[in-house]
């Protein structure tokens, strides 16, 4: 049992439990303390001081967030003192911060100034600092955007980075007035270990690290009139994109999405979840293929588990850091690029147009994508499968920039032909979809039987720890799936790249005893992707998820087998799953990389 | 003027050399650790690292901790400008520092000692290895289990501080931690750590050896005991002495200054300025009852002349923390940026002078809101030489 | 496998291949190549299997472990305000004389890097220098001239 500690914050008397921090007492009497290093996600830093109080008796104030409550403390967050050294460091940092705000892409979205608004920092004495240190603008990603000049240094990237995924591209370097964040010997975001994940600029405060966006191409693309421009938006898109124009947190927006697209003027707005349901017909095929190959030829040149291939930013990091189990991912493009290279073959043999012309842009919840596009492996239809990807950030801002007045739109629906989509499709936004949608489709095609699950909700794979395991026995198979009769198909699933470490160190030392590994770089999947609406953290996360479950039970097919328009495409298309056409057009391959 | 104050007095007895430490160990190790523990609270030793918290206390608290692994630490990251005397220590009486750690270890109950040198006195580092082995093959004769590693600093004032010095022997940057936990409850390793200055060990053994009340007996009321002081500057005799707290500044001037005494900084860089018509009211030793001004000090004594410029001095410190600070929070790593660029502006008549007046609030900003002793006591020197010397900060 | 790796592979069995080993071995390296390369960086982090960013961050808080090339004999004049009081700007000023080089810089045979450092811990004996780790005190720009020419005596 804890202690129950009593103190006084601004003369209202709370009682918390012993531990509790200042901030969190303070959040229980509605106090609101200002904050900057502190995330609700990762380790407390208390190295910003902007959460500053004041601890009657003490001559040093207190940083809120690092400062346990002790028995009988009487804390002002509002004294003179308070506000005289809270106006003193936001002066601070904006005089070592760039803050030539019309000018920055996070202009309006900036937490350094949104607290100098606040606090009304009408004039700046204190010398510029930032103008003397010569910041370059690191743009050599084609996902991420890090210039030293906005960084207030608050370490967000870095423990980010660390904790959340493992990756350590971000590090302190040097000391006193020279500290910065830097990447191993300052190269460019594009030379090291980066993931291209964007959970970093889910949480910088300012504009020193954003999406590289693509606003600027997509308009001239849409502009001109020689060409045919569609969009394509992956199921994330649709339950985050209104937190940007004015929806509470979980709403559901995917229609009058639609009607937006068309009024930005795409030629055709169609729907990544056309992929993610063809996605599970191929990998869903490829799973099975392994498992044969391992169970009834007995070949031990196949690689178990297999893990999935949709999250690029899952993808970077086990080239990076496991390159000796590539053979373990499946081979299978993620959704994005196998509609991008359906999109300049299948798309532009049906409606007649010149591949050439057109240009696919996709709308997608992660940076990590924008890095996928340009992956000289995405070329197998001859053309780049994806031209443009554009976070649910980016799209907001278009919408915003047409003078499109979001909340009255009229609901609108996908384009057809790979506009059609399943609840299995849409669930791919969080983790632990994929596996449920690839069970759903799975488990029937061997059995000849639904999923035994009630309203096909998988329930044990749900959920937000880091790692999930579970398992289905699969008993009265078909004819056709004899070797698999009485077979207990194990799966796991991660998100967050320091969980898919876990995973992979299970495998690596031999105690994974799981045939199927769901990866999502980010955590709570691509719902919580780089792409996605800032502010990010649990809560919101699990709002997030309850939409994308409540958009699949809306869904009137919910199995990706179901979707007539996959039928239609290995009928007229593509003949079957993993057949010559697929592998040319839907499947890829990995590269070695260094860990630096 | 202040009677009470002590004339200088020079003593003897850090750097007397004797033969004992063997039986000073052994007996020591023989007695209730609670008896050592109220021997050192009653000589009223304080840190002579310039903190001044009570030793006593901080090895009870220690002790009084439970874990399986606790670890004695000897700061000697001696970084603070215009200190010298715990290199000294260590090359002249490594055995007496040796011997207090292992005592240190017997009444916590660590079994692991580490002496943290600053990588500026990696000459020592052969001969500080020789008196350890000596110093081991003793302890293994007595059967006390205890150990005593050196590890290498590598250039960075700011791992004297206790919590970062923690964070730099597992291996990272060298970055204060938040506080609380302190280290008696989570020091390095996240375990009970007692982190002691070389000097106050070296003290501990002066009270192992004679008792505390020999000890108790030197300075005056909350300033007990002898010091040793770095002299530096303008100083016709440089050099360490060991003297009774309590003094003077007065005094100290009339023994150390070369007549032309302009102003002496108390405890370096992070201390203060006295300036010379502050001199007799100004005593040598930690806050207490002392009439007048009581300025506790690491010993750093920088004496300056009147041939110096107090500007040039307050550039220099400020050059020194913009560099050593080690970042992390706003108000250490951009104050000590503002607070130079701003008196360098007002020198060049680039900033009005009243700009003096807000680089001055600034720095009691840094005071109150700075994440560890650095940041907090950049006001120290700035306050004192902007508020005796303002006229030539302008000029 | 080349002699830089055998080196950290040397340090890492001496030290041990834990975070906290990490300090000792930058050390060690800087000892033998007089500054940390990229390689070395990179060689490090594998051997410790730790993140190359953060044994970058790491080396660069502290002033001793260089990560530019430096010079065989690393000069490193002390310029805290004893050392600055008593002098320091003359021994600078002999010291680029005498090497044709600038604070910063290496002589282009790679025998002596100069730089400034902060207070060495001899301000009664102002101004000081070391050497790489030999302590050089009470300096005179004739001081400095003869104890550079014992180093110009010395092997590459």
């Amino acid at each position: 049992m804890s202690e129950t500690i009593h103190i006084t914050i601004n003369g209202i008397a709370v009682e918390v439990e012993e531990n509790t921090v200042i901030l969190d007492a303070a959040k229980k009497v509605n106090v609101v303390i200002p904050t900057l290093c502190y995330h609700q996600d990762i380790c407390v830093a208390g190295n910003c001081r902007v959460c500053l109080v004041e601890v009657t008796g003490q001559k040093r104030l207190a940083a809120a967030c690092a400062t346990p409550c002790e028995e009988g403390m009487d804390i002002l967050t509002n004294s003179l003192k308070v506000r005289n050294c809270r106006k003193h460091i936001i002066e601070l940092l904006l005089s070592e911060h760039n803050s030539d705000c019309t000018k920055c892409y996070k202009n309006g979205k900036c937490e350094l100034q949104l607290l100098a608004s606040e606090y009304k920092i009408m004039t700046q004495d204190f010398i510029e600092l930032y103008k003397e240190k010569h910041h370059t603008i690191d743009n050599f990603s084609p996902s991420i955007v890090k210039d030293d000049s906005k960084c207030i240094r608050c370490q967000r990237c870095v423990r980010t980075c660390e904790e959340l995924q493992g990756v350590n591209a971000l590090a302190v370097a040097y000391k006193g007035h020279e500290m910065k964040i830097s990447t191993f010997y300052e190269k460019s975001m594009n030379d090291v270990v980066c993931t291209n994940c964007g959970q970093c600029v889910n949480r910088c405060p300012t504009g020193a690290l954003v999406e590289k966006n693509y606003i600027e191409e997509v308009w001239d693309a849409i502009s001109n009139p020689d060409l045919h421009v569609v969009v394509q938006t992956a199921p994330a898109v649709r339950i985050g994109l209104g937190e940007e124009l004015g929806y509470k947190v979980g709403t559901r927006v995917t229609g009058k999405m639609v009607a937006a697209l068309k009024r930005l003027g795409f030629d055709a707005v169609l729907d990544t979840d056309f992929t993610a349901d063809l996605t599970i017909m191929e990998e869903g095929s490829e799973l099975l293929n392994r498992l044969k190959k391992v169970l009834v030829d007995k070949d031990t040149t196949v690689a178990l588990p297999m893990a999935t291939s949709c999250s690029p930013g899952w993808i970077k990091y086990i080239e990076h850091m496991y390159p000796e189990y590539l053979p373990n991912l499946s081979t299978c493009k993620s959704p994005q690029q196998m509609f991008g290279a359906l999109l300049k073959t299948y798309y532009a043999k049906v409606r007649n147009i010149d591949p050439k012309k057109i240009v696919s842009v996709s709308v997608m919840p992660c940076t990590a994508k924008k890095f996928e596009a340009a992956r000289p492996e995405m070329l197998g239809s001859g053309y780049r499968d994806v031209d443009y990807v554009l976070t649910t950030r980016e799209l907001a801002i278009m919408i915003k920039q047409a003078g499109i007045d979001f909340v009255q739109l009229e609901e609108m629906e996908f384009d057809r032909l790979m506009g059609e989509s399943t609840g299995a499709a849409v669930i791919f936004g969080v983790t632990g979809g994929v596996m449920e949608a690839a069970l759903r489709t799975a488990y029937e095609l061997v059995t000849g039987r639904e999923i035994p699950f009630k309203n096909l909700v998988v329930q044990p794979i749900r959920g937000m720890e880091g790692v999930r395991m579970s398992s289905i026995k699969i008993e009265n198979t078909l004819e056709a799936w004899r070797f698999l009769e009485g077979v207990e198909l194990k799966f796991a699933i991660v998100h967050g790249l320091t969980n898919a470490k876990k995973a992979m160190d299970m495998i690596k030392t031999g105690t994974a005893d799981f045939h199927f590994l769901e990866v999502m770089a980010c955590p709570g999947g691509c719902l919580g992707g780089g792409g996605q609406p800032i502010p990010t953290n649990y809560e919101i996360r699990k709002k997030r998820a309850a939409a994308i479950y409540a958009e699949d039970m809306g869904k009137p097919i919910r199995k990706s087998h179901e979707n007539p328009e996959v039928i239609k495409i290995y009928n007229d298309f593509l003949g079957k799953p993993l057949g010559e056409l697929s592998h040319k057009l839907l499947h890829t391959t990995y590269q070695l990389r260094e860990r630096t | 003027m202040i009677e009470q104050h002590l004339l200088l007095k020079r003593v003897d007895f850090i750097f007397v050399q004797d033969t004992d430490w063997e039986k000073i160990l052994q007996k020591s190790i023989q007695r209730p650790k609670q008896e050592l523990i109220n021997e050192l609270i009653s000589s009223e030793l304080k840190g002579r690292g310039g903190a001044g918290f009570p030793t006593g206390l901080k090895w009870k608290l220690t002790s009084e901790v439970e874990s399986d692994e606790k670890y004695v630490i000897c700061n000697a990251d001696e970084g603070e400008p215009g200190t010298f005397k715990d290199r000294e220590i260590l090359t002249r009486v490594p055995y007496k520092v040796l011997t207090a750690m292992a005592v240190c270890g017997f009444i916590v109950g660590a079994k692991n000692g580490i002496i943290y040198l600053r990588g500026e006195y990696k000459f020592l580092e052969k001969p500080l290895n020789e008196a350890i082995n000596e110093f081991s093959y003793f302890c293994k004769k007595i059967n006390l289990d205890f150990t005593v590693k050196i590890f290498m600093g590598s250039g960075a004032y700011i791992c004297g501080e206790e919590t970062a010095l923690f964070e730099s022997l597992e291996g990272k940057r060298g970055e204060p931690r938040n506080k609380p936990p302190y280290p008696s409850i989570s020091g390095y390793r996240k375990k009970p750590t007692v982190i002691n200055n070389v000097e106050t060990l070296a003290h501990t053994y002066t009270i192992f050896k004679y008792g505390a009340k020999k000890f108790y007996d030197l300075g005056v009321q909350y300033s007990r005991g002898s010091k040793l002081f770095s002299i530096s500057g303008d100083t016709p005799k440089p050099g360490i002495y060991e003297l009774e707290l309590g003094m003077s500044l007065s005094d100290f001037v009339d023994e150390f200054g070369d007549g032309d005494t302009k102003a002496v900084q108390v405890g370096g860089a992070s201390g203060f300025l006295v300036p010379r018509k502050k001199f007799h009211e100004t005593a040598i030793g930690y806050q207490g009852k002392l009439v007048g001004i009581s300025l506790p000090t690491g010993g750093s004594m920088m004496l300056f002349n009147s041939s110096r410029s107090m500007y040039n001095l307050l550039d220099n410190y400020l050059e020194f923390f913009r560099e050593e600070s080690c970042g992390q929070c706003t108000p250490c790593r951009i104050g000590c940026q503002q607070l130079l660029a701003g008196i360098k502006a007002v020198k060049k008549g680039e900033r009005p002078a009243p700009y003096l007046n807000k680089l001055l609030k600034l720095s009691e900003t840094m005071q109150f809101t700075a994440k560890c002793g650095l940041g907090q006591s950049v006001a120290n020197s700035f306050a004192s030489i902007v508020e005796n010397f303002r006229e030539e900060m302008i000029y | 496998m080349d002699s830089l790796h055998r080196r950290i592979v040397a340090l890492a069995d001496l030290h041990g291949r834990t975070r906290e080993s990490l300090l000792p071995i930058l050390q060690g390296v800087v000892e033998h190549e007089n500054y940390l390369s990229q390689k070395s960086m990179v060689e490090i982090s594998k051997e410790l299997d730790l993140p190359a960013a953060e044994v970058f961050g790491t080396a660069t808080f502290y002033s001793f472990l260089e990560h530019r090339k430096m010079g065989k004999f690393t000069i490193r004049v002390c310029k805290t305000i004893s050392c600055s009081m008593k002098g320091k700007n003359q021994i600078l000023l002999a010291i680029k004389e005498m090497l044709k080089i600038d604070i910063g810089q290496t002589t282009p045979d790679g025998r002596f890097s100069l730089v400034e450092t902060n207070c060495l811990g001899w301000c009664h004996k102002a101004p000081a220098m070391v050497i790489n780790h030999e302590v050089f005190t009470e300096l005179t720009p004739e001081k400095v001239r003869e104890i550079l020419g014992e180093y110009l005596k010395k092997e590459l």
